[in-house]
C-alpha cells in the first residue's frame, strides 16, 4: 500500500508562502514525478510528505490514516537524498542495515534483507567498504539500498541523479525505473529535468511557485498542455511560442508548435526563413531559423540528416492538428 | 610539479627557520642533559663535579616522585574527562538556534583569554575561599558547611580551575565539528527511525571523533606541564598532595637550588611525556587518518 493524499496543504516560512493551498492524490504503486524550475517548491513539497517540514495548514493522509502530525520515522516512507546522505563512518553493510537496526529487528533478518538488497543493486562487491571509497553511482545505489530494506509504503527521491555525470544518469534512470517495475511501490520523484520526468513517470506534477500547473501522464502533458508554462516546460527542444499576426489567424493570442511538428523543406512551405544555426547530430538535425513570423528564432527538428547550413533559406510548414492555441491569460484554448 | 631546482630553492628558503628551530630546541635539551649529570647546586655553583646518573637516582627515589607522577596523571585525565564531556554538551547546546546565541558563544570562549595565574587567583580567592568565596556562600545559603577547597581537596580544586580554563577550547573545536555535520545526514537518520539519542550516538559522535582526538592530544601536551595554577594556589601542598611532575622539577631548582636534580627531573618529564604521547597516538591516532 502507498496511497498519499494531500488536502489543502499549505507551507509558509514566516510571511513567505512557499506552497499555497494545494491538493494532490497519489495512488498506490504510481511513479509520480514533481517537476518544475528551481525554487518552485517541489523539494519542499517532498519534505512535507516526508515529515521533515511541518505543514502550515492542511492535511496529509497516508493509506487512509492522518499523518500530518506524525514524525518522519512513523510515516513508513523512505527517502533518497540529493547528497545521498550516507553515514561516512559506517560500511556499506552498516549503512543499509541502519534503519533496520533502529527498528530493533533481529540480526538474522537484518542480514537476510541487507544481502537481498545488496544483490538486487549489485553492491555485493563493495559491501564492506566505506562510502568515501565508492563512486557516485555506487553511493547512489547504497542510498537506494538503505531505502528499500525498510520495505516502505513509498519511496521519496529528491533529485537523486543531479550529482551524477550524464552517462551514469541515463543508466541510473533506467535502474530506478526497473526497480519500480519490480517492487511496484509508490515512488515520488523530484527533478528539474523534464527528460527524467518524461521517461520515468506514470504521472507528472508540474509545479511553478508552489502551484500545481498541471497533473497528467507524460503524453497528456506533451500533447495537451493546459497553459503556456507547461507547454514551454515539457518537451525538448522547447515548443516554439509565436504571437502576433500569425497567432491571430488561429483566433488565439499565442500559438505553440513543437520543433518536431514543423515540416521542413528547401523548396516550398508556409513560412520562409533563414537558417541561423544548424546542429547535425546524425540521428536528428536541429535548425534555428530566423523567420518573419516570430522575432525569436524558430526551432525545427528534422529526422536524420537534413543538409542545410547557416545562411540557407528553408521553408517551414506547421502540422495543422499539432498547433496549440493559448488565450491572453496563457490558458490553452480547446 | 617540483623540479630539482625548485626543491633546492625550497630547501635554502626553509633553512633559516629549520636552523633557528633546531638551535632553539637542541641547545636547551643538550644543556639540560649536561646539567643532569653534574652535582650543580646554587649554594656552590663554582664546583660542579660530574656525578653520572646520581641526580637521576636521587630524583626517581624521591618519595614525592611517585606521588607527583600519580597527581600528574590524575590531573590530566580529570581535566580531559571534564573538558571533553562538558565540551560536547556545551557544543551541542551552542549548536542550537536560540536568541542571543552569538553573545553566549562569545562568553563561553572568554575564559580561554584569562591568564592562568589570574584565573587561578580569582578561583582561589573569590570562588573557593571557605569564608568569603562564592561557592562557600552558596553552600552556606542551602545549609551545607563550606569546604576548604585548597586544604581538603587540593588536587580536585586544581582540576576544576584548569578544566574551567580549557573547557572553552574543547567547546570551540567540538562546536566547529558539530557545525560541519550535514543536515542531510541527520534528516536521513531521522527518516530511518533514529531518535535524538540514537542520532547523537550513531551519527553525531562518530562525526566528532576526529575533533575529540585533536582536543585530547593538544590538551594532554599542555596539561602535562601545568605549573602556574599550582604555584599561585596550593604551592603543591598540603604536603605533596597537589604536586605534579612539572612542579616537582621546578621545586628542585627554586626551593632546593639543585639545578642538577631539576635537570634530571626535566629529562624524566620529557621521557614520560613521550610515553604518554606514544600511548595516545596508538590509542586514538587512527581517528586522524583518512
Amino acid at each position: 500500500m502507498g496511497q498519499i493524499h494531500l488536502e489543502k496543504v499549505r507551507k509558509a516560512f514566516g510571511d513567505v508562502v512557499i506552497i499555497p493551498e494545494l491538493d494532490l492524490q497519489i495512488e498506490d504503486g504510481e511513479f509520480v514525478v514533481f517537476v518544475g524550475p528551481s525554487g518552485c517548491g517541489k523539494s519542499t513539497l517532498l519534505r512535507l510528505i516526508a515529515g521533515l517540514e511541518d505543514v502550515t495548514s492542511g492535511k496529509i493522509t497516508i493509506d487512509g490514516t492522518d499523518a500530518t502530525e506524525l514524525p518522519p520515522a512513523k510515516r513508513g516512507l523512505a527517502m533518497v537524498f540529493q547528497s545521498y546522505a550516507l553515514y561516512p563512518h559506517m560500511s556499506v553493510r552498516k549503512n543499509i542495515a541502519f534503519p533496520l537496526k533502529m527498528a530493533n529487528m533481529d540480526k538474522a533478518e537484518i542480514d537476510r534483507r541487507v544481502d537481498y538488497a545488496a544483490k538486487t543493486l549489485n553492491l555485493d562487491a563493495y559491501i564492506d567498504r566505506r562510502p568515501g571509497q565508492l563512486s557516485g553511482g555506487q553511493r547512489q545505489r547504497v542510498a537506494i539500498g538503505r531505502a528499500i530494506v525498510r520495505e516502505p509504503k513509498a519511496f521519496l527521491f529528491d533529485e537523486p541523479l543531479s550529482n551524477l555525470d550524464a552517462a551514469l544518469r541515463v543508466g541510473m534512470r533506467l535502474e530506478i525505473s526497473e526497480l519500480h517495475q519490480r517492487l511496484k511501490t509508490t515512488m515520488i520523484y523530484v527533478t528539474h529535468d523534464q527528460v527524467e520526468a518524461m521517461t520515468m513517470a506514470d504521472k507528472i506534477v508540474v509545479l511553478r511557485a508552489g502551484n500545481i500547473e498541471q497533473v497528467g501522464s507524460p503524453l497528456e502533458l506533451y500533447s495537451s498542455p493546459r497553459n503556456l508554462f507547461v507547454a514551454g516546460f515539457i518537451g525538448s527542444p522547447r515548443m516554439n511560442l509565436i504571437n502576433g499576426a500569425e497567432a491571430g489567424k488561429y483566433k488565439a493570442d499565442t500559438i505553440g508548435i513543437r520543433p518536431e511538428h514543423l515540416r521542413l523543406s528547401t523548396s516550398e512551405g508556409r513560412w520562409t526563413g533563414t537558417v541561423k544555426v544548424s546542429e547535425h547530430l546524425g540521428s536528428d538535425t536541429f535548425l534555428h531559423v530566423e523567420s518573419p513570423v516570430h522575432e525569436e528564432p524558430v526551432t525545427v527538428r528534422a529526422d536524420g540528416e537534413f543538409p542545410v547550413h547557416s545562411g540557407d533559406t528553408v521553408y517551414l510548414t506547421p502540422q495543422e492538428d499539432k498547433i496549440h492555441r493559448f488565450d491572453g491569460k496563457g490558458l490553452a484554448l480547446r | 610539479m617540483a623540479t630539482l631546482h625548485t626543491k633546492s630553492a625550497a630547501r635554502a628558503m626553509m633553512a633559516p627557520a629549520v636552523i633557528v628551530l633546531l638551535v632553539w630546541m637542541a641547545v636547551p635539551l643538550a644543556m639540560t642533559l649536561y646539567f643532569s649529570t653534574l652535582n650543580y647546586t646554587l649554594y656552590n655553583p663554582i664546583s660542579t663535579p660530574f656525578i653520572g646518573f646520581g641526580n637521576y637516582t636521587y630524583f626517581l627515589n624521591d618519595p614525592t616522585f611517585l606521588a607527583a607522577l600519580a597527581n600528574t596523571l590524575i590531573l590530566v585525565i580529570g581535566v580531559l574527562a571534564i573538558t571533553v564531556i562538558g565540551g560536547i554538551l556545551v557544543a551541542l547546546l551552542l549548536d542550537q538556534d536560540f536568541y542571543g546565541v552569538n553573545i553566549v558563544r562569545l562568553l563561553v570562549i572568554a575564559p580561554f583569554f584569562v591568564m592562568p595565574t589570574v584565573a587561578a587567583l580569582v578561583w582561589k580567592n573569590m570562588m573557593m575561599n571557605p569564608v568569603y568565596g562564592v561557592i562557600g556562600q552558596l553552600l552556606s545559603s542551602v545549609g551545607i558547611p563550606p569546604v576548604d577547597w585548597m586544604t581538603n581537596v587540593p588536587l580536585l580544586s586544581i582540576i576544576i580551575i584548569v578544566a574551567w580554563q580549557w573547557l572553552p577550547f574543547a567547546t570551540l573545536i567540538l562546536l566547529t565539528a558539530l557545525q560541519s555535520l550535514s543536515e542531510d545526514q541527520k534528516e536521513a537518520a531521522e527518516m530511518d527511525g533514529a531518535g535524538a539519542l540514537s542520532i547523537f550516538w550513531y551519527i553525531t559522535l562518530p562525526h566528532m571523533s576526529r575533533a575529540i582526538t585533536v582536543v585530547i592530544l593538544i590538551q594532554t601536551i599542555f596539561l602535562l606541564s601545568i605549573y602556574a595554577e599550582i604555584l599561585v594556589t596550593t604551592q603543591g601542598g598540603p604536603g605533596s598532595q597537589s604536586t605534579n611532575i612539572t612542579y616537582l622539577v621546578a621545586q628542585q631548582a627554586t626551593s632546593y637550588g639543585d639545578i642538577g636534580a631539576a635537570s634530571a627531573g626535566g629529562i624524566v618529564a620529557v621521557i614520560l611525556a613521550n610515553i604518554v604521547a606514544i600511548f595516545l597516538v596508538r590509542l586514538i591516532g587512527k581517528n586522524l587518518d583518512a
